[in-house]
């Protein structure tokens, strides 16, 4: 009975220590925190962020045939499109391109749904803010340039 | 029903009150719950008389969700489930999907599949390793699993795009295609892994506290296993050697080599042994994707508005958390008619009430611990 005491101290006492030489050994190896905001982590490649347009490359207009394949691929109902024919063009373009960000749950799936690749992700991430307005009605044809830009006045 | 929160009234059994009882909640906001888990605790001193969980404290419906949605849109509610197994979820939708419609998956992808599965799964046992320590008042592995999960985060996120809520698989394949830097990044980490389990047993699995305090406690008998529906490492540790990754095999699983780690005692160090061995055979999978990663296509060609014909079908899966079964029946439209979710916490929950009784309070919560409960899929 005693034996049996002493012997469950002795490991109990061992297995404690073995405990703290692993505490020990890691005091001595590299942290892994970074120390936001004075450094920032890298965002990886595939980061997905809040959608925004693409712009044609000669144009500067937004790709968008505003189609509405988004609009219906969203599980949230967070996309609005409307679009118009602008003069002379084959093509509509959006005229009002309004993201509700509040409910977005950034799956993804609006871009893959897109037949000419105009929606991308950005790589916003710092997004906090006091007040729910500037989210839940994200004008992102600010981003791009127009082609009734000279008609609206 | 909750108008008096001291005189619950729908116990499973009702004890006759003594002059010193008393009721005492746990939660809704307790740290041990972890969610919004709430149980009504009949209390005779440090002693558990009964113990009842009140469930639906984040209910949203998803089964009704699921019936206004089109198969496609359904895919990103699966990761709001089960947030730490999320690619599991994934997995079981659109392997019922394929399975309703026929479609075809390349081998690249089912392995990709696989692997990030596995790596998930991995993440998952981590956070519930540091979360199951921290309900024993052990701090320090809590931070070592951490560490090793975040550069776990770090990988999965360079592929899929997000960090927990993975919307990642697709419907004949997968989103997008590993590269040599991923492949590279899982190659390490599982070296990583194969230092760090070793010094994870050096810290907790001999400690002597962790020991008295995980040892004969919370015993499951295997008689009681199948009548709870128990599922996963809960139901492994009380000596069933269940899971459906080969008991029901689905994707690629039955050509890899890999063991179902069982123990027999039923307590919660049973589970917690079952859970750091399914680590290590994770760590086999993946070792064996990586070796025989096939080249090809990551999708195969599926049409854009996805109408499965009028049947029903089900698909079950083996998540960190136990065996979840989606079973759904289509009328050939573009929503599914019916959608039911059978998930694994819920089960595992449903034998709490038996463990926890006469228990200490605090042997209760290193149960509660030790079941791996996700609220949001019990409350789904």
């Amino acid at each position: 009975m005693m034996t049996s005491y002493a012997q469950d101290i002795i490991t109990g006492l061992s297995s404690l220590l073995t405990g703290m030489k692993v505490t020990i050994k890691t005091m001595f190896t590299k942290g892994h925190t970074v120390q936001w905001p004075r450094q920032t982590a890298q965002l990886p490649l595939n980061f997905r962020g809040h959608i925004r347009l693409v712009a044609n490359d000669s144009t500067g207009f937004a790709k968008c045939i505003a189609c509405g394949s988004c609009v219906r691929a969203c599980p949230s109902n967070c996309i609005e499109v409307k679009g118009e024919k602008p003069e002379g063009a084959k093509k509509k373009s959006p005229t009002l391109f309004r993201l509700d960000f509040t409910k977005c749950s950034l799956c993804g799936l609006c871009v893959e749904s897109c037949p000419v690749a105009a929606i991308t992700f950005s790589r916003d991430y710092a997004l906090a803010g006091l007040t729910s307005e500037p989210f839940a009605a994200m004008n992102l044809l600010d981003e791009v340039a127009s082609p009734f830009a000279g008609e609206e006045q | 029903m909750f108008e008096s929160q001291t005189a619950p009234t729908y116990h499973l059994e009702t004890v006759e009150e003594q002059e010193n009882d008393f009721i005492l909640n746990l939660g809704p906001q307790h740290p041990g719950t972890h969610g919004v888990l709430r149980v009504i605790l009949h209390m005779d001193g440090e002693y558990i008389l009964t113990a009842d969980p009140v469930l639906g404290y984040g209910h949203r419906m998803q089964e009704k969700i699921a019936e206004n949605m089109t198969w496609s849109q359904v895919l990103p509610y699966m990761a709001r489930m089960d947030y730490l197994s999320a690619l599991s979820y994934n997995q079981a939708w659109v392997c019922l999907v394929e399975k309703m419609c026929e479609y075809e998956v390349p081998r690249r992808a089912e392995y990709i599949r696989v692997l990030t599965t596995e790596l998930n799964r991995i993440s998952s046992h981590l956070l519930w390793f540091g979360a199951f320590l921290l309900d024993l008042g052990a701090f320090t592995p809590f931070l070592h699993a951490f560490e090793d999960r975040e550069t776990l985060l770090d990988l999965l996120e360079s592929l899929t795009g997000s960090r927990l809520t993975y919307c990642f698989f697709r419907f004949g394949g997968v989103g997008a295609d590993v590269d040599a830097a991923f492949l590279r990044g899982a190659q390490d980490f599982v070296k990583q892994m194969h230092t760090k389990l070793p010094r994870y047993h050096e810290l907790v699995t001999g400690n002597v506290i962790f020991r008295e305090r995980t040892r004969d406690v919370g015993v499951i008998l295997p008689f009681d296993t199948w009548g709870y529906g128990l599922s996963g490492p809960v139901l492994r540790g009380s000596g069933e050697q269940y899971d459906v990754r080969t008991s029901e095999p689905y994707s690629i699983y039955p050509e890899l080599d890999f063991n179902v780690p069982v123990e027999q005692s039923g307590d919660c160090l049973a589970r917690y042994l079952v859970r750091l061995n399914e680590i290590d055979e994770s760590l086999k999978i993946i070792e064996q994707t990586l070796a025989n990663m096939p080249e090809g296509p990551i999708k195969s060609k599926v049409p854009k508005i996805i109408k499965p014909p009028e049947g029903e079908a089900s698909m079950a899966v083996e998540t960190p958390r136990g065996e979840l079964m989606i079973y759904a029946v289509s009328d050939g439209g573009k929503v599914p008619y019916r959608v039911k979710y059978r998930v694994p916490s819920f089960a595992n929950l449903s034998i709490f009430s038996k463990m926890a009784r006469g228990q200490l309070l605090a042997d209760a919560l290193a149960i509660l611990g030790s079941l791996d409960l996700v609220i949001p899929e019990i409350d789904r």
